[in-house]
């Protein structure tokens, strides 16, 4: 009897120890960071000659007044809406056509993986001259039909769209190889089955394809949209949040009032409510979305 | 035995000499805001290294630490974890946070020789307005510029305008503007009369209009901002009318880095931006170029930009000291000179310009010398106390006029709530 719970317990010990690298690491720069962040969230901002003190949640009164944070969340949300579902409706297009036999697929499937490979950064700058007003790229196709110019990143209805843009370019190529790999699984007698039946190429997309790579679709899915939220780079790149916060988004303007402002406290509270979003999302995927995916 | 014995002495001998420097020498830390590499490292290095020959019992240790925003994070991260570097060049208009968060000394403190305090009163005091808060000098100016006008000089002829005379009053401004306009068979623009910078930090280009329309947009200790002001309002309203109403500036934003790049492709005849682009604009203009002064409404003028070297808080007074020669050195007239000569900045100090190279600088290049001209007319950079979120009230309202149908009145009331709220608690 003793030596079972010996046994038992050392297997305890034995697991806990196997583990213990991976829950230093996590705890170390992931939970106890969360934990820090949150405390600094409730104490006010030290400055010379004043320590912080316990001012509770006085700040997230604050940030609902706050006009910028509402836009930043909103944009936020926009860019999300939109970027996701058209990024994995292109991925999913040019998953479905070189995964098909024609000439030139491994080229076009290079092509199509390219923008992913280059950094972020690049890739603002190469598209930071195609918006560029008066010869760009887009004014100089514009003016070849006979269009004027467009100040695509200084005007606040078309900056926003504009950075959408280059999500949506660099990320359908990355998403467009999980659907490529999707698409091999796909058994082959499914399609030889509706070929018999005479299916249409909607009925066979709708009836077999979209349902078989669901899983995909949804993996793809939550990573875009966190993707979503962890956007900065570029808008520090291209806008810096401008004109009149039309680009500023969550995580830039945190950046923003830690690194500009100073004002770490209110960073903090603002990074605990984006942690937050982020939780529901990832919460969204293990528990509501994953049991109505059809799995084999 | 012997072969020991002269191992031992050989490396005595070696320690000595690669140890002496280490134990005897103080050793500082200089932030410098540059990207590492470039043309402009290399002035740096040649800079510390002449320091150091001149004072051998000192080794300064140049980071390089990007663009202004990137170092005065780096500066004051470093600060807080307790190895903050001992001299920096940081923004003119940092120093309110700098000051606020504990982390400098003033000059007056620790420069308190007479030679001392005659170099301290030997700068333009145009530049040292941004350095003075409270009655103390907080930071020297390093690398000064002001706002001056570029213009094309054959676009200018084209138009039927005098090549040698820049426009030198709004309605000059307008008038030859709306000349230098032009648009192709089908409407479309194919040059513009005027471009100023708008993306970024619009309020420094504003200041200018702000300036030359009489107004001031702070006052001096940084408690309080005027951002509603009549005049204020009127110079916003023009800045939105040059593109809304004249139709002789692109609308929308203009970006920083588009402007140089437009004026050289021959897209506007007239930019505005800062006298640092001075040795760009002459490497890279394919034409005939001016600079002038700015244009007046009621005054001339401009705002005055760029970095100041400042002096960290240390209990290690030889570190302090040796930052403060350190300083004295980079801000000599000679080295004031060559800085000015090398990167087009205004050189900081009268007697720089009396400098046998200098003086022959200008005689080859007199646009050199304008923006030191216009120093008389030139006012201290907007600079508050919590200053990027005070700018930022400001900037988000110019924006929101250039780019919406929002009126100048209404933006900038509200941008005046904003400032005074932030500013409420160091209104003791």
């Amino acid at each position: 009897m003793a030596t079972r719970t010996a046994r038992r317990l050392n297997m305890h010990v034995q697991g806990w120890l196997l583990v213990l690298p991976a829950v230093v690491l996590l705890a170390a720069f992931t939970h106890v960071p969360v934990v820090e962040t949150f405390i600094g969230s409730i104490f006010s901002t030290p400055q010379a000659g004043h320590p912080a003190h316990f001012i509770g949640i006085q700040r997230y009164g604050d940030m609902a007044a706050d006009p910028i944070f509402w836009q930043a969340l909103t944009n936020n949300l926009l860019y999300a809406l939109i970027t996701v579902p058209v990024s994995i409706g292109l991925a999913l297009a040019m998953a479905i056509w070189v995964s098909g036999r024609i000439p030139g697929r491994a080229l076009l499937r290079l092509a199509f993986f390219m923008p992913t490979i280059l950094p972020m950064i690049a890739a603002a700058n190469i598209w930071l001259f195609f918006y560029t007003p008066g010869y760009g790229l887009l004014d100089q196709v514009a003016h070849l039909f006979g269009f004027g110019s467009t100040n695509w990143l200084g005007d606040t209805s078309t900056a926003l769209p504009s950075l959408m843009a280059v999500t949506i370019w660099k990320e359908s190529g990355f998403f467009m190889i999980f659907f490529l790999a999707a698409l091999q699984q796909v058994p082959p007698d499914l399609y030889e089955a509706a070929r018999i039946e005479n299916a249409t190429r909607w009925q066979v997309f709708a009836r077999i394809t979209w349902p078989l790579v669901m899983p995909t679709t949804l993996f793809v899915a939550i990573n875009a949209l966190i993707n979503a939220f962890r956007i900065v780079d570029q808008v520090i790149a291209m806008t810096g949040g401008g004109p009149n916060n039309a680009t500023s988004l969550l995580l830039f303007y945190i950046y923003q009032v830690a690194f500009s402002f100073w004002d770490t406290g209110y960073a903090a509270a603002l990074s605990t409510v984006l942690l937050i979003v982020l939780a529901v999302v990832a919460l969204g995927q293990f528990f509501l979305l994953d049991r109505r995916i059809h799995y084999r | 035995m012997k072969r020991l014995t002269t191992a031992f002495l050989g490396a005595a001998l070696a320690t000595s000499v690669f140890a002496a420097p280490a134990w005897a020498a103080t050793e500082i830390s200089f932030y410098y805001p540059i990207a590492v590499g470039g043309p402009i490292t290399k002035i740096v290095d040649g800079y510390v290294k002449k320091f150091e020959e001149e004072n051998p019992d000192i080794v300064v240790k140049p980071v390089y630490t990007g663009s202004y925003q990137d170092s005065i994070v780096k500066a004051m991260t470093a600060a807080r974890a307790g190895n903050a570097p001992d001299a920096a060049v940081l923004l003119s208009t940092d120093m309110f946070t700098l000051i606020d968060a504990g982390m400098i000394v003033p000059y007056d403190q620790i420069a308190t020789s007479d030679a001392d305090k005659a170099w301290l009163s030997s700068f333009y005091p145009a530049f040292m307005a941004n350095s003075e808060a409270n009655g103390h000098t907080w930071g020297v100016p390093f690398q000064r510029s002001t706002i001056v006008q570029y213009y094309n000089k054959e676009a200018f002829k084209k138009a039927g305008l005098d090549p040698d005379k820049a426009p030198s009053t709004w309605d000059e401004l307008v008038a030859d503007g709306k000349k230098l306009t032009v648009k192709d068979g089908s409407g479309n623009m194919t040059q513009w009369g005027l471009e100023i910078p708008s993306s970024g930090f619009p309020y420094w280009l504003f200041q200018a209009l702000a300036i030359q329309n009489g107004a001031d947009l702070a006052n001096q200790n940084g408690t309080k901002v005027y951002f509603n002001d009549p005049k204020v309002v009127e110079a916003a309203t023009f800045f939105k009318d040059l593109s809304a109403k004249y139709d002789i500036m692109p609308k929308g934003i203009i970006d920083w880095g588009t402007a140089p790049k437009d004026f050289f492709q021959g897209k506007t005849a007239i930019m505005w931006t800062t006298t640092g682009n001075l040795t760009n604009v002459r490497k890279n203009a394919p034409f005939e170029f001016g600079v002038a002064p700015m244009p007046a409404k009621v005054q001339g003028g401009s705002p005055t930009g760029g970095g100041n070297i400042y002096i960290f808080k240390t209990d290690n007074k030889d570190k302090q000291e040796a930052a403060l020669k350190f300083a004295r050195f980079l801000t000599s007239k000679e080295r004031a000179a060559d800085w000015g000569i090398a990167t087009g900045y205004i050189a900081t100090r009268a007697d720089a310009w009396d400098t046998p190279a200098m003086a022959a600088y200008v005689k080859d290049f007199p646009a050199a010398a304008v923006a030191r001209d216009q120093l008389k007319d030139a006012k201290a950079e907007l600079s508050t106390h919590d200053n990027q979120r005070v700018t930022k009230a400001l900037d988000d309202a110019l924006q929101a006029i250039l780019t919406s149908d929002e009126k100048a009145q209404a933006a900038l009331d509200k941008a005046q709530q904003q400032a005074t709220a932030i500013l409420r608690r160091y209104q003791e």
